[in-house]
């Protein structure tokens, strides 16, 4: 069967001004498939993440080269608007950043944006995507309080609700769960356990296990490099590359 | 070292330590001293005018004729002055100063952004008797032939001056409260497919209201409690005005005016000290508010982990 990738990286520098923090990175990410970006601190992970849906052309001076396909079109395009590409590909950060709103007003707040004023069309919305960030049943009665009095782990996953509320088709995650404990970890993989069924996920992990345990593909990068991109199993069992195996086993810095 | 050298070491740390410490709560001390003793001065000066006269008719009294005889304190023209041109200057420097400091926090390049500050700068360093005189020489006589009035010193000219003044001051401290939000905020805002304007208006200053609000109050507090501007352009007259082209006599112009001439701890001298009470109780309020307000809606982090 032919695979369906939603989006292609061919052959992408990134610049910080003169610093090159990629190169010639090449990726073919699969539709409804959950990848996984691992590697050693700097290596530039989260560089490739805030590429793939524009949030890199909020910081000054950098440039990018190569062609990064959505759906087959080069989003960094003339004619594409970053905004809605940012509406298309969703982004969850390392550090919950919920707004200092009401529960109920950070998952509104993407589709009200985008247009949607029918109250009850909005409700629907707030319900099911706190439903599927596995949230509703915690907050259900408290949809008027600051989200700021949500624990760490309840605000990163309002971040997933409140991504999902806009419909996005790709869901990009950098280390969503390195400042969360372990229960809430293991809350936020369930949920990317079920959400792929909709959604593409991209997520960048610190955690070899989380990797292993939650993703279909795996790329390994070192040096702003992908050393090695193949299927999780495959990386994480029988590597091709010495160094991919000297990271995942920890011989590596 | 010896033990002996380490442990006299220590000690001399210690009490370096120690004389630093009590150093600057000396200095903290004396002001609060200071603050205290000019609090003690003005309610001694003013307390006594009210054997004279009642509270409710000093503060509500509509005669201002404290040379005549018999003599009325009646400071409610004072007090409408006051917050006529107050409330007129905000009126012009709120927005104004906002727009600026949204302007330079958030849309502007680096290099415009640097000129406007200095600018603004500037502007919060021009000494007020220079803006007096440029409202009394420049903007008085155009308000006078433009709109036709018997005199250009009047509640426009004093605003649209004391405006100028409380600018620096709404711009610079929301712009302070804009930069502060964190850009986690703004992140997520783009990241959920925002625009700019979009993030500004529904995310940042949402975020920085509080601060936002002081600033807006503590410019207001700056122009009611400004003295040689009002007393230049404000035309000067104790009466309740009908209009913004009247003339008017805020607090701080009539004890500035007529202090001078008051005999010492006359009914005069004591009223105005009184005066001096109603304006320290206004100015209070203003920065009670602007507390209360940074206090109340100030929000709690976003890494609550
Ligand atoms: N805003 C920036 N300006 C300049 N250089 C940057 C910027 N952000 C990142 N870099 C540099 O780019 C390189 C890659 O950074 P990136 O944040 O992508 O690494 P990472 O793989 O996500 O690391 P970590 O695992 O620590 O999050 C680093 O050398 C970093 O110093
Ligand atoms: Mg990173």
């Amino acid at each position: 069967m032919e695979k369906d990738f939603i989006i292609r990286t061919k052959n992408v520098d990134f610049y910080y001004g003169a610093f090159r923090a990629l190169s010639d990175i090449t990726m073919d990410f699969e539709k409804n498939k959950v990848t996984a970006l691992i590697g050693p601190s700097g290596c530039g992970k989260s560089t490739l993440l805030r590429l793939l849906n524009r949030m890199n052309d909020l910081i000054d001076g950098t440039r990018v080269e190569g062609e990064i396909l959505f759906e087959g079109r080069n989003i960094y395009a003339p004619d594409v608007d970053p905004v809605e590409i940012r509406q298309r590909i969703g982004m969850v950060f390392q550090k919950p950043n919920p707004f200092p709103k009401s529960i109920y007003n950070n998952i509104t707040y993407a589709p009200k944006l985008a247009g949607i004023r029918e109250s009850g069309e909005i409700e629907a919305l707030v319900e099911e995507s706190l439903k599927q960030a596995v949230l509703w049943d915690e907050v259900k009665d408290i949809l008027t309080k600051s989200a700021m009095t949500l624990s760490g782990g309840q605000q990163q996953r309002l971040c997933i609700a409140r991504a999902l509320a806009m419909k996005p088709d790709v869901i990009l995650m950098d280390e969503p769960t390195s400042a969360l404990d372990p229960i809430s970890t293991a809350k936020i993989e369930e949920l990317i356990d079920t959400l792929k069924k909709h959604y593409t996920i991209i997520i960048v992990t610190h955690n070899m296990q989380q990797a292993a345990r939650i993703s279909e593909y795996t790329g390994f990068f070192y040096l702003g490099k992908v050393i090695e991109f193949n299927v999780t199993e495959k990386i994480f069992t029988n590597p091709d590359v010495k160094q991919t195996e000297d990271y995942i086993t920890g011989r590596f810095g | 070292m010896s033990a002996m050298k380490i442990r006299k070491n220590i000690l001399t740390l210690h009490a370096k330590e120690i004389a630093i410490r009590n150093l600057f709560g000396f200095f903290a001390f004396l002001s609060v001293l200071l603050l205290g003793l000019i609090l003690l001065f003005l309610f001694r000066e003013g307390l006594p005018l009210f054997k004279k006269i009642s509270l409710a008719d000093f503060l509500f009294g509509t005669a201002w004729y404290p040379t005549y005889e018999p003599p009325e304190y009646g400071i409610w023209p004072l007090i409408v002055g006051s917050l006529a041109v107050t409330f007129f200057a905000s009126l012009i420097a709120v927005p104004l100063g906002l727009l600026s400091a949204v302007y330079i926090a958030e849309i502007a390049p680096t290099r415009i952004k640097e000129i406007l500050k200095s600018i603004i700068e500037l502007l919060a360093g021009l000494p007020s008797v220079v803006l007096g005189f440029f409202g009394m020489v420049i903007v008085g006589p155009w308000l006078q032939e433009t709109f036709d009035l018997p005199t250009g010193l009047n509640i426009m000219n004093a605003s649209v001056m004391l405006a100028i003044m409380a600018i620096p001051t709404i711009s610079s401290l929301s712009e302070d409260a804009l930069y502060a939000v964190p850009r986690e905020f703004k992140e997520a805002s783009y990241a959920l497919g925002a625009t700019k304007y979009e993030t500004i208006i529904r995310v940042i200053i949402p975020a920085a209201l509080s601060g936002v609000s002081t600033a807006v109050i503590l410019g207001m507090a700056r122009a009611i409690g400004e003295t040689m501007v009002v007393l230049m352009v404000a035309g000067g007259a104790a009466a309740i005005p009908e209009g913004i082209f009247d003339a008017v006599r805020p607090m701080t112009a009539s004890i500035a005016a007529e202090m001078g001439e008051a005999p010492f701890r006359s009914g005069h001298y004591h009223a105005l000290f009184a005066t001096g009470i109603v304006l320290f109780v206004i100015t209070l309020a203003f920065n009670l508010i602007a507390d209360y307000i940074s206090n109340r809606f100030r929000e709690t982090g976003s890494g609550t982990l």
